[in-house]
């Protein structure tokens, strides 16, 4: 029971959900906020090895997601819908279902591999200056993609939409929002296996001491390569997500304020910790809807939370601990490995 | 063959010469003291032999094998394993994962494995766990397995590191001042441990201390270096009688 509780419980909340939204329970609006959720918990997550479990400032976390986005856009866009420069659809509608965790994965994988830009820079650097670094990143690939008229440019990047409809047209249920809950489901489950392992814990050996990391075995350049490219990669999955939610990307919309938007949900949950940056990403998310009707109020609101929550609580709200460290007797009921 | 063979070793930061045409060899199992006063160049020895710095002449073989360009966790990975002046602990992870993840050389499985929870993966894993609890258990450390090292007292920090630098099953070991801010019943059992390890282990194990009563009860041969360079070399008797080495440290007796 124990070792298969949380498998069971995620498979049961996610037919639970599918199910409300096939039916009409949920809204449309209801079901973009969960998927955002999602698309929210995979960037904190993944953000999280890197800036939580490595100790490294990276402050690029959009461009990676925008890498994916496009990445994983152009596929699809490629394989099924009409468009004036990538042609006819390649592919039958019947293949969308098989095609499109195809075009994510290559989205992810893009994106892992535009990871580098960082991690091979990381050999040598550290800290701040890595930060700027991750900073750079960021600008190159937005001015990139801005600069590439064959997808559109500063106009954005659309046609996904006909990928979503193809999937639908196969068997009609609400196609995005499983793809979003196994998408996530994936993610920290993959970063957990990760973290867990003595080959995972060589990463915050980096962050505690890297000189004594380097001298006990731990081969240094390659762990922060893993580290970089596993948490740009995860990005790029949850870009991929994202703008077929949206079914339109624009590179802006993956610019400083999105990475920094995913770096508050990391500090918010705490560093170093994966329910954190899972619960953060679920309390952000809310909050950011909840104070909708604030309008322009909301970014006066959310910082000053903000600026309170670093007052009172700075190690975020779960600090360096998992939900079953803060609160042993939940091991009773679930393992999640 | 030598274990480890030090020929003409030369490490200059600027216009210093932090260590000037050092050699040593070391046999299979030997207990060896490199000692002198402050500022002699003993750690940047240390520092050399581990990788941690290239040498800016002369060479390092390690079992045959010439170190040059290697990285640290490479040079680790030949057998060479070390503990720190300062303790350098991971502070965050407790005592077990300390132990556990120096043994990242031998950890036998790939990211994939790790992913995918193979059967090598349990394994290996499996391993890990058991060499590091029968080193604990062996150094009589079980019950702090689960502490972060913060929270130990500093004999026991001590001890934790070299059973980090253990679990990498070294062929030699490079102590560097483990009786250094250790109180005396710490250094008794600091003495005991090496002695210890030495009896237990085919270990070499090379130190560097400045209590002399650790270096005399436990070294068969102790080698002296001063400014970069070596100015005696014998068993313990011969040093304390050596004249260069009371100058050494103690100054000249003409005024």
């Amino acid at each position: 029971m124990q070792k298969h509780s949380f498998t069971i419980a995620m498979i049961a909340s996610m037919a639970v959900l599918t199910a409300l939204a096939q039916f009409g329970f949920i809204n449309q609006y209801i079901q973009s906020v969960i998927m955002l959720m999602g698309v929210n918990i995979i960037l904190s997550a993944s953000l999280n090895l890197v800036n939580g479990y490595m100790g490294e400032f990276s402050c690029g976390h959009g461009g990676f997601m925008c890498v994916g986005a496009y990445a994983s856009s152009v596929m699809t866009v490629l394989l099924f819908s009409k468009n004036q420069i990538l042609g006819a659809p390649l592919l039958p509608e019947s293949m969308a279902l098989f095609a499109f965790p195809l075009a994510l994965a290559v989205g992810a994988a893009v994106a892992s591999v535009a990871g580098l830009i960082v991690a091979v820079p990381s050999f040598k650097t550290r800290g701040d200056y890595l930060a700027i670094i991750t900073l750079a990143a960021n600008y190159m690939v937005i001015s990139a993609i801005d600069n590439l008229e064959i997808i559109g440019g500063p106009r954005g990047f659309m046609g996904m939409n006909a990928t979503v409809n193809a999937m639908n047209s196969v068997v009609n249920i609400p196609w995005m929002l499983i793809w979003v809950i196994l998408g996530t489901i994936f993610s920290v489950w993959i970063l957990r296996r990760f973290v867990s392992s003595t080959l995972g814990k060589g990463v915050p050996a980096i962050c505690q001491d890297e000189i004594a990391a380097e001298i006990m075995s731990v081969d240094t350049n390659r762990m922060k390569l893993i580290a970089f490219m596993l948490s740009s990669g995860l990005a790029g999955l949850a870009g991929g997500l994202f703008a077929h939610i949206l079914g339109y990307v624009n590179p802006h919309s993956f610019d400083i304020m999105k990475s920094t938007e995913v770096m508050v949900m990391v500090y918010l949950g705490g560093m170093g910790s994966l329910s954190g940056a899972t619960l953060s990403a679920v309390l952000f998310t809310l909050l950011l809807e909840v104070l909708r009707p604030l309008e322009i109020w909301k970014w006066v609101v959310i910082p000053l939370l903000l600026i309170l929550l670093m007052q009172f609580r700075p190690e975020g709200l779960m600090g360096n601990k998992e939900l079953s460290d803060l609160f042993p007797k939940l091991r009773k009921y679930y393992s999640f490995k | 063959m030598s274990l480890l063979e030090v020929k003409g070793l030369t490490r200059r930061f600027g216009g210093l010469i932090a260590v000037n045409d050092f050699n040593i060899e070391l046999g299979e199992h030997e207990l060896v003291a490199l000692i002198g006063p402050n500022g002699a160049g003993k750690t940047t020895v240390f520092n050399l032999v581990s990788g941690f710095y290239q040498p800016s002449e002369g060479s390092i073989s390690f079992k045959g094998k010439d170190t040059k360009g290697l990285r640290p966790h490479q040079v680790t990975g030949l057998g060479v394993a070390r503990t720190f002046q300062g303790i350098r602990l991971w502070g965050e992870m407790n005592v077990l994962d300390n132990i556990r993840v120096a043994q990242h050389y031998t950890l036998g499985y790939s990211l994939l494995d790790c992913f995918l929870r193979t059967k090598n993966y349990l394994l290996r894993e499996k391993a890990i766990d058991t060499i590091a609890w029968e080193l604990l258990e062996a150094m009589d450390m079980k019950d702090c397995a689960y502490e972060l090292p913060r929270n130990l007292s500093y004999g026991l920090q001590r001890r934790v590191e070299i059973a980090r630098a253990m679990s990498l099953k070294p062929s030699l070991l490079l102590l560097d001042e483990p009786a250094a801010g250790l109180n005396s019943a710490d250094v008794e059992g600091l003495i005991k441990l090496v002695r210890w390890i030495y009896d237990t282990f085919p270990v070499t194990i090379w130190m560097i201390e400045h209590q002399m009563k650790v270096v005399m009860s436990l070294c068969s041969r102790i080698k002296v270096v001063d400014f970069g360079t070596t100015i005696a070399d014998g068993t313990p008797h011969e040093i304390q009688t050596n004249p260069t080495v009371i100058k050494a440290y103690l100054g000249d007796d003409t005024i």
